[in-house]
C-alpha cells in the first residue's frame, strides 16, 4: 500500500471537510426558518428579539459567525446546542453509537442476504427459486426505506406482533450501560439477554435500511457473476468436471466479488442518511433521529456538528473504499 | 469436492441469516406486551428537547408541556376547564387596585430529593424568568420589586399585564429547585432534572422514552401509578402501531380515522374532545386583502362546517371568533353565517367576479396539523366558487415563524393558534396587535382598541370591551377564524382519563378502572 496516495488522500480530506462545513453553515443560515422566530413570544419587541438572538450569537453576520464557528473548532468546541442545551460534540458521541450499530447491522444483512440473493439467481438461472428472488429483489429496489420500515411495522408489529417496534431497549429495562455501544457492550460483557433485546430491537430499522440495499448488491454481483460465467478460466474449471456449485462458490465468486464489496463500502455512507426516517420511524435513539429533530427545532450549533460528523465519516469511508480499490487494483496505486 | 445443491443453499440462506443477527431467528420472537397495572406506558409525540422548562426553546414548545407538567409543579394549578386553582402556591390574588400580586407558599412542598420548597426557590425562578435567554423575559419582566414575608410574596406587575395571573399557571412557570439547579449546573440537570411535580425523573434514553417514578412525598393525592412511561413515538402511523399491538396504553395526536378505527376494539377506548387551540387564517392589509369587500367576502364564502364535518369527520368546531367557549370573553353569538351569494355582491362591489377573479396567496403547512393543507385545498375551492383565486404555497411552521415575526405573511396564512391561558389578551390580543411578532394585521384603528384594552383594570370593562373588538374583528373580517381543534386519545379499558381543554395529556389525568 503506497503511504504517499494514502497521505494525499488525507491531505485532501482537509479542504473537503473545510468546503463542507462552509456550504452547511451557509445553507442552513439561508434555508428558510429562525430558531429565535421559533421561540418569542408575541409580547416580545425587537429589542427583546435582538437580546435573544445575541444570546445565541446570532446578532453577528454570517462572515463573522463563520469565522467564529472555525475559531471554536479548531479548539474542539463544536458549540451549545440552543434546544438540548448541551455541548454539540457530547450530544452527536452519545448518539452515534447508536447509528453506527444500526448501519453496520444493516450492511451486514444487506451483503449477507444480497449474496445470497445473488448465488441463487445464478445458480438456479431460468427456474422458479431465481424468478422467485429476483422479483423480492426487485420490490426491496422499488421501496424506499421508509416506506419498508412502515410495511415492516404492520407486519412484524401489529399484524404479527413479534417484535418490538421502538426504541432500543424496553422502557422497564433496568440494565446499565457504560458506553452508547449497546449491543457491543452487552455482548462483551456476557450479557446475552439484554443483547437479546438489544438485536431484537434492531431487526425491524436494520431490516428496512438494508432490503433496498440487498437488492443494489444482488444485483451487481449477479451481474458480475454471469460476466464470469462466460471467461476461460471458468469453461476450464466446468470442462475439469467440477460441480456448477463449486465452480460458482471457488472460481466466480471471488472474482465476481470486488464490484460488490466496493458498491457496499460506498452505500454505506448512503446507509447513514437513510437512519434519518428510519430511525425516526422506529422512535430509534440514534443521530439520524436527533438530526431530525435539529432542523425541526432549527438548531444550528448542532446541525452542523452532526453534519460535520457524517461529513468526516463519508471522507473517511471514501478513503477506505479507494485504498481498499488501490490495494486490490494495481492499475489505481500507478495512476 | 464440496457439493452445492439446493438444500445446501437454503440451508446457508437461513444460516447467515442468523449468522448476521447474531442469534437464532426463535430468540428474537417475543410477543408485544401490555403494561402491567402499575405502569401506564403513553405513545408520545414529542420529546422535550430539554428539561428546563423555564428557559430556552423548549419552554415555549406546546408538546413538552404534559411532560413538565408531570415533572414540575406550576406555581399556580389550570383545572381541566382552564380554572386557575391552588397549588403549590396555596393562594394568589391580585391586590385591590390590581398592581400588585401576592402568592403564599404552601408549607411541606417537597423537591424529589427531599429537600423543602422554599420562598428561596420561589423567588430564584420568578427572577430566573426574566433572564434574556428565558424566551419568555418579554412577559415577566413585567414582574419587579419583589418582597417576601415569611411564606408570602408579594410583587409589582409594572408595565401591567392583565393576564400575568394566568400567566404563571403556563409556558415556563414551572418550579425549579434552586440550591440544586446551582449546584449540578446546567448540564447537570439536563442529566438528572428533579421538580416537586408527581412523578420523578427515572431514566431518559433521548428521543426514544422517559421514565418516572411516582414521587410518594407529592403534596397532593398520592400517583395514581407506580411507573410513567413516555414513549416518544414521532410518527403517527407508529403510535397507532404502538396501541394496536399492546406495548402502550396510551396513544395521542393520532388521524380521526385511525381513533374512530380504535375506539372499535373491544380493549380500547378514546376521547375527541375540544382543545384551546384555534384553526385560523391570518389576513393583512395590504395588497388585495386591503379591501374591505375581498375579505369580508373571503369569510362569507366559507361553509366551515362541511370542512368540519368532511375533512375532520366531525372532530372539531366551527368557530366564529378567536376565542373558544372556554375563554373569558368568549362570546358564542359572534358568528358569520356561510352566505356564497352575499361573498360574490360583495366581490362584486369591487369590481371581482368568477370570469375576473381578485389573486392572493394563501400559506399553509402541510402535516404540521390534522388536514391543514386539505382544510385549505377546500377553502380555496370555496373561494374559487365566489370569484376568489387563491394561489396555495406550502411552507414549513418553521419558516411561517419566521415571516410572521419579520411581518411578512402572505395576504392570508392559515395557522393554529395555541394558547390555553383562557384571557383574551393571549389570543385576540396577541395575534392582532401590529407590534406583536406574532400577529400579521398591520395596525390601524384596532390597535388604538387593543392598547387601551391592555391597560384596563376593571375586569368587567376588559372583558366587554373584548366581546366589542371581537365583533368588531368578525365584522371587518380582520382576520379569519375557522374552527376549534379536537384531540383524539385513545386508551385501553383499564383506564379512565379526564380530558384537559388545554391539550395537556398528564398521568395524572388518568385512573385505573375497577
Amino acid at each position: 500500500m503506497p503511504i504517499a496516495y494514502l497521505l494525499r488522500r488525507i491531505a485532501l480530506a482537509g479542504p473537503t471537510l473545510l468546503g463542507a462545513a462552509l456550504f452547511v453553515f451557509v445553507l442552513i443560515r439561508i434555508a428558510p426558518g429562525d430558531p429565535i422566530a421559533m421561540m418569542v413570544t408575541g409580547e416580545a419587541t425587537p429589542e427583546d428579539i435582538a437580546k435573544l438572538r445575541a444570546v445565541y450569537g446570532l446578532h453577528h453576520s454570517i462572515p463573522v459567525q463563520f469565522l467564529i464557528f472555525l475559531r471554536d473548532i479548531a479548539t474542539g468546541n463544536f458549540g451549545t446546542s440552543i434546544s438540548l442545551h448541551q455541548d454539540v460534540l457530547s450530544l452527536v458521541f452519545e448518539r452515534l453509537p447508536a447509528t453506527l450499530e444500526l448501519a453496520v447491522a444493516a450492511m451486514l444483512l444487506s451483503m449477507v442476504c444480497g449474496l445470497t440473493f445473488a448465488l441463487v439467481s445464478v445458480y438456479w438461472r431460468g427456474r422458479w427459486p431465481a424468478a422467485v428472488v429476483d422479483a423480492i429483489a426487485a420490490a426491496a429496489l422499488a421501496v424506499p426505506e421508509f416506506l419498508w420500515a412502515l410495511l415492516l411495522i404492520l407486519l412484524f408489529g401489529v399484524a404479527i406482533p413479534w417484535l418490538p417496534i421502538s426504541g432500543r431497549i424496553e422502557p422497564e429495562n433496568i440494565a446499565e450501560f457504560h458506553t452508547q455501544f449497546y449491543l457491543v457492550e452487552s455482548v462483551l460483557t456476557g450479557r446475552f439477554a439484554l443483547a437479546g433485546e438489544v438485536l431484537a430491537h434492531l431487526v425491524l430499522p436494520a431490516l428496512a435500511l438494508a432490503l433496498p440495499l440487498t437488492a443494489v448488491i444482488a444485483r451487481v454481483l449477479k451481474s458480475s457473476l454471469l460476466q464470469a460465467a462466460d471467461q476461460e478460466y471458468v469453461l476450464l474449471a466446468r470442462a475439469k468436471g467440477f460441480e456448477p456449485g463449486y465452480v460458482l462458490w471457488h472460481h466466480l465468486l471471488p472474482n465476481a466479488l470486488i464490484p460488490a464489496v466496493t458498491i457496499s463500502g460506498m452505500h454505506f455512507t448512503l446507509l447513514l442518511g437513510g437512519t434519518v426516517l428510519v430511525e425516526l420511524i422506529f422512535s430509534y435513539p440514534g443521530i439520524g433521529n436527533m438530526l431530525y429533530g435539529a432542523a425541526i427545532n432549527r438548531d444550528l450549533p448542532l446541525i452542523q456538528g452532526i453534519t460535520i460528523v457524517f461529513a468526516v465519516m463519508f471522507i473517511f469511508m471514501n478513503i477506505l473504499i479507494d485504498c481498499s480499490y488501490a490495494l486490490i487494483n494495481p492499475r489505481v496505486r500507478q495512476g | 469436492m464440496t457439493g452445492f445443491t439446493r438444500r445446501s443453499v437454503l440451508k446457508a440462506t437461513g444460516l447467515s441469516a442468523a449468522i448476521a443477527s447474531g442469534v437464532g431467528p426463535i430468540e428474537l420472537i417475543r410477543p408485544a406486551r401490555a403494561a402491567d397495572s402499575n405502569t401506564l406506558t403513553i405513545a408520545y409525540p414529542a420529546a422535550p428537547s430539554a428539561f428546563d422548562s423555564n428557559t430556552g426553546p423548549q419552554a415555549v414548545s406546546p408538546g413538552s408541556q404534559s411532560i413538565f407538567r408531570t415533572l414540575y409543579d406550576p406555581y399556580i394549578v389550570q383545572a381541566p376547564d382552564l380554572s386557575l386553582k391552588p397549588g403549590v402556591m396555596e393562594a394568589f390574588s391580585w391586590n385591590a387596585d390590581r398592581s400588585k400580586i401576592e402568592m403564599t407558599l404552601r408549607q411541606g412542598v417537597k423537591w424529589h430529593d427531599g429537600e423543602p420548597v422554599t420562598m428561596d426557590d420561589v423567588l430564584w425562578n420568578l427572577k430566573r424568568l426574566t433572564d434574556p435567554r428565558a424566551p419568555l423575559a418579554p412577559v415577566f419582566a413585567s414582574n419587579k420589586n419583589f418582597v417576601v414575608d415569611g411564606n408570602k410574596i408579594t410583587f409589582d406587575v409594572t408595565p401591567w399585564r392583565a393576564n400575568m395571573m394566568e400567566r404563571l399557571t403556563f409556558l415556563g412557570c414551572y418550579l425549579l429547585p434552586s440550591k440544586y439547579y446551582e449546584k449540578v449546573g446546567a448540564e447537570g440537570f439536563e442529566k438528572q432534572p428533579i421538580g416537586c411535580g408527581p412523578y420523578m425523573f427515572d431514566r431518559y434514553e433521548r428521543g426514544s422514552f422517559l421514565r418516572l417514578k411516582a414521587f410518594k412525598d407529592y403534596w397532593r393525592d398520592k400517583p395514581e401509578f407506580e411507573t410513567v412511561v413516555f414513549k416518544f413515538v414521532t410518527d403517527a402511523p407508529s403510535r397507532v402501531a404502538e396501541i394496536e399491538r399492546g406495548s402502550s396504553d396510551v396513544t395521542v395526536d393520532i388521524p380521526f380515522e385511525e381513533y374512530d378505527r380504535l375506539i372499535k376494539k373491544p380493549r380500547l377506548s378514546g376521547a375527541c374532545y375540544p382543545v384551546s387551540d384555534v384553526a385560523l387564517i391570518f389576513f393583512n392589509n395590504e395588497g388585495p386583502l386591503a379591501d374591505d369587500n375581498v375579505r369580508k367576502a373571503a369569510v362569507v364564502a366559507i361553509d366551515k362546517k362541511i370542512i368540519v364535518d368532511r375533512l375532520h369527520l366531525g372532530y372539531a368546531k366551527p368557530l366564529g371568533t378567536l376565542l373558544t367557549p372556554e375563554y373569558k370573553a368568549y362570546d358564542a353569538s359572534i358568528d358569520t353565517p356561510y352566505d356564497p351569494n352575499k361573498a360574490a355582491e360583495l366581490l362584486a362591489l369591487s369590481g371581482f367576479s368568477t370570469s375576473k377573479p381578485v389573486e392572493f396567496i394563501v400559506q399553509t403547512t402541510r402535516g404540521y396539523k390534522p388536514k391543514d393543507y386539505e382544510t385549505i385545498q377546500a377553502v380555496v375551492q370555496m373561494w374559487r366558487k365566489v370569484g376568489i383565486n387563491a394561489t396555495i404555497e406550502v411552507y414549513e411552521i418553521a419558516k411561517h415563524f419566521e415571516l410572521r415575526a419579520q411581518h411578512r405573511l402572505a395576504p392570508a396564512a392559515f395557522y393554529d393558534w395555541g394558547n390555553s391561558t383562557a384571557d383574551p389578551e393571549s389570543s385576540l390580543g396577541t395575534s392582532m396587535i401590529a407590534n406583536s411578532p406574532h400577529s400579521s394585521w398591520k395596525g390601524g384603528q384596532l390597535d388604538k382598541q387593543l392598547k387601551e384594552l391592555f391597560v384596563e383594570k376593571d375586569e368587567s370593562k376588559r372583558l366587554e370591551g373584548y366581546r366589542e373588538l371581537d365583533r368588531e374583528i368578525l365584522q371587518n373580517a380582520y382576520i379569519l377564524p375557522m374552527f376549534q381543534y379536537f384531540q383524539p386519545v385513545v386508551f385501553t379499558k383499564q383506564l379512565s382519563f379526564r380530558p384537559h381543554t388545554a391539550g395537556y395529556v398528564m398521568p395524572s389525568l388518568f385512573q385505573r378502572q375497577g
